[in-house]
């Protein structure tokens, strides 16, 4: 049954996204919004807006009951989660199933299983993806330690079993240092936990992020290959391209086809992306995690694919099968995607909740702006600080940045302290250029002061 | 009477965490630079400290509840 009349259960940025994607399909739409959210953009477009609570996103946005009651009473016969809030809640998912309404994303045991870390672990080795190697096991003793750290190869990271919160973890380049420093784990996890069980897996140093993007119908699956997200900020993506040049075909080949067969193993129907770690020196990827819903970022890869990926969401949650197959799917040129955040990058990225007085924004072959602002908005502070994103597709990745930073110039918001500075210098920036960064490279370079009000 | 105005529009804590005391009570002695409470804005948790030396008097902003910027927060008598 297609989707005819969809409820979106989200706000801001992607809300508008997931009208446009649903208007072009001639869905009728109907925008739930809080108190606060009134006049945001979404209400405005939508063909019908229903207040869900006030204010404080657990009483509106993260309240199970009140979203599934509002999109049954306005007769929605599906519901778009979006990103964050309840999209990767597996009691929502099943309460919207349970209401007689299609819940647009995988079913609510995919969203279990693979939101948990130990069985997503467990799907990703069994569908042949690479995870961290490790110790399969709790280990007691130094010695099965030091045996598995062999296996494994240095440096290792020694963790307690029972851990959380970063307590009993010790990193280990060597036999003798792991020999001195597993003691000291086992001594921290007793006296923390009360359990004094190891755990052992490579540490993987300075990796990238790297993620693929896939789509399933429930039974076929294909990816719309990879991007690369590795300049974070408090483990925040702030600058995200498609796809990766640090990977080589082969390589390339390998990560994609993997995620293609653990999204099939688990009959995944929806949009979802696979993320991993990868290392540079050795060329080995990881698996870190699935997430079980369309992405910040999906934009990058519509460019350099030219599909819609919200729209083909609705189409196979709707019950039709993928509308392409594999080789159908061919990537042109590099994109590249900058969050704009409602913060001041000058005063330690403090949120900065504003009235949008003036908004220019940049037009041109290759530009994308997916936002919720128009002049005179008032951005309430209760949610979120990202306002927008600013996506181009260039030839190649040089000509992306060329046109980030020229898009960057053409863009005003006026009213509003943005994170626009950060992307013009790390648009400028020379390591930037020649793609040599990692998860780790972001934050050292701003504590360096590359980026101030003087040197743009 | 002088009051604790709030820096910036969000949602207002009295207390640390929800299962913590109050920041102040009624008759403590508040000093400049003295944390009151928390402002919640775009998941982002900022302290208000007071500006003022004196005896805390009351809270005017209700716990966990919408406040503007520049709102009155908190009554201190100098």
């Amino acid at each position: 049954m297609a989707i005819a009349k969809l409820f979106i259960a989200n706000r801001g940025e992607i809300a508008v996204r997931i009208i446009h994607a649903a208007q072009k399909l001639g869905i009728t739409t109907i925008q739930a919004y809080s108190e606060a959210d009134a006049d945001m953009m979404a209400v405005r477009m939508a063909d019908a807006s229903v207040c869900i609570g006030p204010a404080p996103a657990k009483d509106s946005y993260l309240n199970i009951e009140k979203v599934v009651a509002a999109a049954k009473d306005a007769e929605a016969d599906a519901v778009h989660p979006g990103y964050g809030f309840l999209a990767e809640s597996p009691d929502f998912a099943r309460a919207v199933v349970d209401a007689g309404m299609i819940f647009v994303g995988p079913s609510a045991d995919t969203i279990e299983r693979m939101g948990d870390k130990v069985s997503a672990r467990q799907a990703a080795q069994a569908a042949g993806v690479p995870v961290v190697p490790g110790s399969k096991d709790r280990i007691e003793s130094v010695d099965d330690a030091a045996r598995i750290a062999a296996e494994v190869g240095y440096p290792v990271m020694v963790k307690a079993a029972a851990g959380g919160g970063g307590r009993g973890i010790r990193i280990a380049n060597t036999e003798e240092e792991l020999r001195t420093l597993a003691p000291q784990a086992q001594a921290e996890a007793t006296a923390a936990f009360g359990d004094g069980g190891l755990y052992v897996e490579r540490s993987i140093q300075s990796p990238r992020h790297i993620e693929v993007q896939i789509v399933g119908d429930g039974s076929r699956a294909v990816h719309f290959f990879e991007r690369e997200c590795s300049l974070q900020r408090r483990r925040q993506k702030v600058w995200e391209e498609a796809g990766a040049e640090c990977l080589d075909d082969a390589t390339r080949d390998h990560l994609c086809q993997t995620a293609v067969a653990l999204a099939e193993a688990v009959n995944y129907c929806g949009a979802g992306t696979l993320e991993y770690l990868y290392d540079d020196k050795t060329k080995e990827f990881f698996f870190i995690e699935m997430n079980t819903r369309i992405q910040v970022e999906h934009p990058v890869t519509e460019m350099i694919t030219g599909y819609d990926l919200v729209q083909e969401m609705l189409l196979v949650c709707g019950g039709a099968p993928l509308s392409m197959s594999q080789s159908d799917i061919k990537k042109t040129g590099h994109a590249i995607e900058v969050r704009l955040n409602a913060e001041d990058p000058f005063m330690q990225f403090l949120p900065f909740p504003g009235t949008v007085e003036r908004l220019q924004i940049p037009e041109g072959a290759g530009i994308r702006f997916d936002h919720f602002m128009y002049e005179g908005y008032q951005i309430p502070p209760f949610y979120d600080s990202l306002i927008g994103k600013l996506i181009v597709h260039g030839t190649d990745r040089a000509d992306a940045i060329a046109k980030i930073a020229a898009a960057l110039n053409d863009l005003e918001i006026g009213g509003l302290k943005t994170t626009a500075p950060l992307h013009q210098a790390l648009a400028a920036d020379a390591e930037v250029a020649s793609g040599n960064f990692h998860t780790q490279w972001l934050e050292p370079w701003l504590a360096a002061g590359n980026l101030t009000p003087e040197n743009l | 009477m002088a009051q604790v105005l709030s820096p910036l529009p969000g949602t207002f804590y009295e207390k640390p965490s929800p299962e913590a005391e109050p920041f102040k009570t009624a008759g403590d002695q508040v000093a400049v630079g003295d944390v009151v409470g928390l402002i919640e804005v775009m998941k982002t948790f900022i302290e208000v400290k007071s500006e003022i030396a004196g005896t805390f008097t009351r809270y005017e902003a209700a716990d966990a509840c919408p406040v503007s910027a520049g709102q009155i927060l908190a009554q201190v008598e100098s």
